[in-house]
């Protein structure tokens, strides 16, 4: 395998809260190989995306705080960088695509002028032209319409699907070598997110960029990524190749997930959600967090006095989980369904 | 039962059939567009523009569509909380289109509400025994201590303990609340309860155990439901029938089996195939109809078939006339479709389709099947 683009080492994130701190994302690990999809899949406050945001720098400080970590990209640690060469990097090498292209588009200025302005700052001495001619190619490239016409137009005048083609076309106008996705598709309705994967597609196939994808479906997951990190309670709790991890999952959280899903193109007789809440981040759970919830633990004490490690499985060893008994768990716990 | 005659229309009221708890007939919603200093109408938002559907007693009627499609304000009109501005509510063999508020009262102990935003819909300042006790107390129903137990076992009936009955909503998490919002709705024993969304702010932990209390509570005490939502996946688990809207109108209803494994609508065919399935076995194997555009106004819908300007199948009748909701050859469910025919979105083709087939630009390709 080649040599991993980002690599992410112990990353813990804590936030301090008027009802104490808050353990947002505690000793995360993993690395991006160049050109990948790595989806960070999990459920509100998992972490998923602050461990991702904390490393461009984007988690508000305070009340956010790096605890620890390191996150290499291109030889330099993000964490340790000064500001103002975080920023060179960020909207260069790597681009990030939100939830909501609303709040990341100024309302006040036109849509080619804000993709031309994010080309003119990453490659000083553009002359405007240029830079405009560009932006129309990268909005024909993300598919919007009549592009030569809506370049001139305010975000508001964009429907929500076009500002996340905006947005899309804005993060690749520098040729970044990482995709930061978080929750691209989210905010619109199916049909909608349906172009926008093959925009996201397409803007891979273009620059060859590495993509994080940060999302909770597990179906964009299963369509897109080819790693996946599944996070519980701030904790990565399972990676490997995307096939495995649906096929075999080896974490009882994993493997809850999938079982709780209704499925588009199968009757299941009942769904099986997770029993319980999901964990407060302020007071965890004391060993693994998911044991209060888990139903391989069956009470045994180690769950609850160690942190399991993440540990490899199989002759890869690209395929970890961090359950104390992943062992015992095997595909046949996965029920897709096809009852009737 | 028979599907044709099942959802549609044009039977007069008299003639309900037993099974059935609602009947809507022509249903019209129409928002006014206001503009100017004075406030004039410039417009109307088309909501819900001429819908027929029947839900018959015990059964859970899916309703699914994407935003603005106008399936909350169905609800929401159903409901009586806005006023139709056209058509007729058949609850219970009566009419109650032009019932008055205070008129509305003992019809909303049969018919019940629950809404989407579990945060938005519980009253912060109330405590959790006071919310579901406030429907008993509005109807009078609220007496001493007989009531103080009513609110326990409903706490319990939607898996909450009696303890819970003194905190606030915010104590809670997003499942819990909707638990409180279902406990609500069930104080009064309604017949039909219209779940608008019920799921949607919830994490896929979490709806599952929700999903499954709704199915549970169904069973135990005989309940309706009309199922608002839009995701796809939950409304097939919980629907035994479905009905499909997209601009203010139903374009297809049938059984779930008829929806989901051999839909006949162009629209429905489209969302079928556009929601990602939890299976990376499935990738580059299912059929992809990427729709071109977007959805448009509903302040000023395409004339003739609505769907029309984002339909691959679209010919000169479609502009012209609008396709009736009726059962078209080769199937035997209600599709509003002029080309009406059947196509598995969700069985895997055989062979692996070219990348054109979900190119992003350009007509969508008509998937033609082994």
């Amino acid at each position: 395998m080649p040599e991993p683009i980002l690599t992410i080492r112990d990353l813990t994130v804590e936030f301090d809260t008027e009802d104490g701190v808050v353990h947002a994302v505690t000793d995360v690990g993993w690395d991006l190989h160049p050109g990948e999809v790595l989806g960070v899949v999990g459920e509100s406050g998992s972490g998923k995306s602050v461990s991702v945001l904390s490393v461009l720098g984007l988690v508000p400080v305070p009340p956010g705080r790096v605890v620890s970590g390191e996150a290499i990209f291109r030889r330099e640690d993000l964490l340790k960088l000064p500001r103002d060469r975080l920023q060179e990097i960020r909207g260069g090498p790597m681009a990030m695509i939100f939830q909501d292209p609303m709040t990341s588009l100024n309302p006040v200025l036109t849509i080619g002028s804000q993709i031309s302005e994010a080309i003119t700052a990453h490659n000083p001495g553009t002359n405007r032209n240029a830079a405009r001619k560009r932006t129309i190619e990268l909005l024909e490239l993300v598919g919007v319409p009549f592009a030569e016409r809506r370049v001139d137009q305010f975000p508001h005048e964009f429907s929500g699907g076009m500002r996340q083609r905006a947005m899309i076309a804005m993060a690749i106008a520098n040729d970044p070598s990482v995709l930061v996705a978080d929750e691209p598709t989210t905010a619109l309705d199916v049909t909608i997110q349906a172009q926008i994967v093959e925009v996201l597609k397409a803007a891979q196939r273009e620059t060859h960029a590495a993509i994080v994808l940060i999302t909770h479906d597990l179906g964009l997951i299963a369509e897109l990524a080819d790693r996946v990190v599944v996070m519980y309670a701030g904790r990565v709790i399972e990676l490997g190749d995307v096939f495995a991890l649906f096929n075999s999952p080896r974490h009882p959280y994993t493997v809850g997930l999938l079982n709780s899903l209704a499925r588009l193109d199968a009757d299941k007789e009942r769904l099986e959600p997770i029993p319980g809440q999901p964990p407060s981040l302020i007071t965890p759970p004391s060993g693994c967090a998911f044991h209060p919830r888990c139903v391989q633990s069956q009470g045994r004490e180690i769950c609850r006095t160690d942190v399991p490690k993440l540990r490899a499985f199989g002759e890869s060893g690209d395929h970890r989980s961090a359950c104390h008994f992943a062992e015992e768990l095997d595909s046949a716990q996965v029920r897709v369904g096809a009852t009737s | 039962m028979s599907e044709a005659q099942a959802a549609v229309a044009a039977t007069p009221a008299m003639s309900a059939s037993d099974d059935e708890i609602l009947r809507v007939e022509g249903l019209v919603k129409h928002f006014p567009i206001k503009a100017g200093v004075f406030k004039h109408t410039v417009g109307q938002i088309r909501a819900v523009d001429g819908i027929d559907l029947t839900v018959r007693t015990g059964e859970t009627l899916g309703v699914v569509g994407e935003s603005g499609c106008g399936k909350t304000t169905l609800g929401r009109t159903i409901m009586k909380l806005v006023e139709p501005t056209a058509g007729r509510i058949i609850f219970e063999r009566r009419d109650i289109t032009t019932l008055k508020r205070r008129q509305m009262r003992p019809v909303r102990r049969d018919l019940q509400i629950v809404f989407q935003d579990p945060y938005a819909s519980l009253n912060p300042r109330m405590t959790v025994r006071e919310i579901v006790a406030e429907p008993l107390r509005i109807h009078g129903l609220y007496h001493g201590g007989e009531g103080r137990r009513r609110v326990e076992d409903l706490l319990r009936t939607v898996g909450l303990s009696p303890e819970h009955a003194n905190r606030f909503p915010h104590e809670f998490s997003g499942g819990q609340r909707q638990r409180i919002g279902v406990a609500r709705a069930l104080a009064l024993k309604p017949k039909m309860v219209v779940l608008d969304e019920p799921v949607s702010a919830l994490d896929v932990s979490i709806q599952a155990q929700v999903v499954n209390l709704l199915a549970q509570l169904q069973k135990e005490l005989g309940l309706t439901y009309l199922f608002i939502a839009h995701d796809l996946s939950v409304v097939r688990h919980v629907s035994d029938r479905v009905a499909v809207m997209y601009l203010g109108k139903v374009v297809e209803v049938g059984t779930r089996k008829q929806i989901y494994e051999a839909p006949m609508h162009p629209y429905t065919q489209a969302l079928l195939s556009a929601v990602p399935i939890e299976s990376p076995d499935h990738r580059g194997k299912r059929t992809r109809i990427v729709l071109k555009g977007d959805v448009p106004s509903p302040a000023n819908p395409p004339s003739g078939c609505r769907f029309r300007t984002r339909c691959w199948k679209a010919q000169e009748i479609c502009a012209h006339e609008e396709p009736a909701l009726v059962p078209r050859a080769g199937g035997d469910h209600p599709v509003a479709c002029h080309f009406a025919e059947v196509m598995r979105p969700l069985s895997l083709a055989e062979t692996t389709p070219p990348d054109s087939r979900s190119a992003n630009s350009g007509n969508p390709v008509s998937p033609e099947r082994a």
